[in-house]
């Protein structure tokens, strides 16, 4: 069986090597590109994210890929945003007051309430309750998150929630094809892992129907 | 509930671990690879990992070896030693570091920490403090620069403050005067810094076992880091976080 080919989205973001490294460990071949015709014909992306949504966006129009992100994803590509890459896949960010994405309804907020910022190392991951989905079937149950801002409310995607200081947020989401991890998958030690491998599964049928 | 850290350190001199008394008797304990991906296994939240060598060829030496460690290693890394301008950062940010501690740089040129929170984002910013007790009852430290070797006229709690206004998104404080003498982290230094920032701190110096470990983050502080206790084997991360869990305090 051939490997499942994720195409990892370079503009710029620091976590590249390390989603790279864990990727392969999970069994993928991966892609690093920065090209938007690479982007737009991937069966699967990942959207890394270490830094500012407003500089993220930034990188993401200068290359084109913005529309190439879209364009993969209308004929049938699977994505995976991680850290600031879950956050880009929304509509809005008030980092930096910056439109992102669109792809999935929601709002990213600075986390007020929260006692020491950035939320900063290993947190619960809870499940929401009757919402099972085969990208979250093997969901962290703690996992390491580094950040500031979050998607306070994404609505039906929000497959799984944290709290600190009595401030939830979603933290892990998907739609049709598209999800999002705010915690690091690659460095949540085995069980970011088994994380990764659960969405190279729920894309599985990504090759099998030929839009590699 | 969000966990408090355990942090084992790997102070690294040409590619080798090493750890010293009082910053000076280096001492070999081995791969830094290695010793990350066996902490890592071990259950190690995050490694802190801070190059002691200077120069054009250390750093060279530096990145390959963050590169190894960062597709090796399952858990954050968090890098320092040496980073004096905006492009270290980059550079290591790059190799794979997920933070990227600075300490003499910033002292020297404050407006660094702006510049490098402002493009990569305060989560991976770290500003380490070197501190040393003044003399006489005052209850203050000053802040020590180029690897401890020189104070400056900072008071290194204000330094702290100044640090998270400038955008750091994490502090790692060490005691200079506890540092290597396993009497315990200096609690006093670490709550005045505490009750004064809005960030995560990270308590370095002086641990010679769990208990210690434990005081630091019953005292505030996120996250505890340790060497030589690891290095020599004397404990285990495993023993550290058993010993957190016994005394009430959240770990993984």
């Amino acid at each position: 069986m051939t490997r499942p080919t994720v195409v990892l989205v370079d503009y710029g973001a620091g976590n590249i090597r390390s989603l790279r490294a864990a990727l392969e460990r999970a069994g993928a071949a991966v892609t690093v590109s920065s090209d938007r015709r690479v982007v737009e014909r991937a069966p699967r992306l990942m959207v890394p994210g270490q830094g500012a949504a407003g500089a993220a966006m930034d990188a993401l129009r200068a290359g084109g890929l913005d529309d190439a992100v879209r364009r993969a994803v209308a004929e049938g590509a699977y994505l995976l945003g991680v850290c600031v890459g879950l956050q880009l896949l929304f509509e809005r960010s008030a980092e930096d007051d910056v439109t992102c994405l669109g792809l999935l309804p929601g709002r990213v907020e600075r986390l007020e309430g929260v006692a020491l910022l950035p939320h900063m190392g290993w947190n619960d991951v809870d499940p929401v309750p009757g919402r099972p989905h085969p990208v979250a079937a093997e969901l962290p149950a703690v996992a390491y998150f580094a950040h500031s801002f979050a998607v306070r409310d994404a609505g039906a995607a929000t497959l799984a929630t944290t709290e600190v200081d009595g401030v939830r947020f979603a933290s892990m989401v998907a739609g049709d094809r598209i999800a999002g991890a705010q915690f690091h998958p690659e460095r949540s030690a085995a069980a970011g892992a088994a994380m990764l491998r659960g969405f190279l599964r729920w894309s599985a049928d990504v090759e099998a129907r030929g839009a590699a | 509930m969000l966990r408090r850290r355990v942090i084992p350190c790997l102070d690294v001199s040409a590619g080798r671990v090493v750890k010293g008394v009082n910053f000076v008797n280096l001492r070999d304990c081995g791969d830094p690879v290695e010793a990350a991906v066996r902490y890592a296994a071990q259950g190690a939240d995050e490694i802190a990992w801070l190059n002691i060598t200077a120069g054009d060829e250390g750093w060279r030496t530096l990145l390959a070896a963050v590169e190894r460690a960062a597709e090796q290693v399952d858990v954050p890394v968090t890098v320092g030693g040496g980073v004096s301008e905006e492009r270290h950062v980059r550079d290591l940010l790059a190799a794979g570091a997920d933070k990227v501690s600075i300490n003499t740089a910033a002292l020297r040129r404050p407006e660094l920490v702006t510049e490098c929170a402002e493009r990569h984002g305060a989560q991976c910013i770290v500003v380490a403090i070197d501190a040393r007790a003044d003399d006489g009852p005052t209850g203050s430290w000053t802040a020590y620069e180029s690897g401890g070797r020189r104070a400056t006229d900072r008071d290194a709690v204000a330094w702290a403050e100044e640090a998270v206004r400038r955008g750091a998104g994490e502090l790692l404080v060490t005691s200079m005067d506890a540092d290597g003498t396993k009497a315990g982290y200096a609690l006093d230094l670490l709550g005045a810094v505490v009750e004064r920032v809005s960030v995560p701190v990270v308590a370095s110096g002086g641990a010679a076992g769990p208990e210690h470990m434990a005081d630091a983050l019953e005292a505030g502080c996120a996250a505890a880091l340790a060497a030589s206790i690891f290095h020599d084997g004397t404990f285990t991360v495993e023993e550290v976080k058993a010993t957190c869990r016994t005394r009430g305090i959240p770990v993984r």
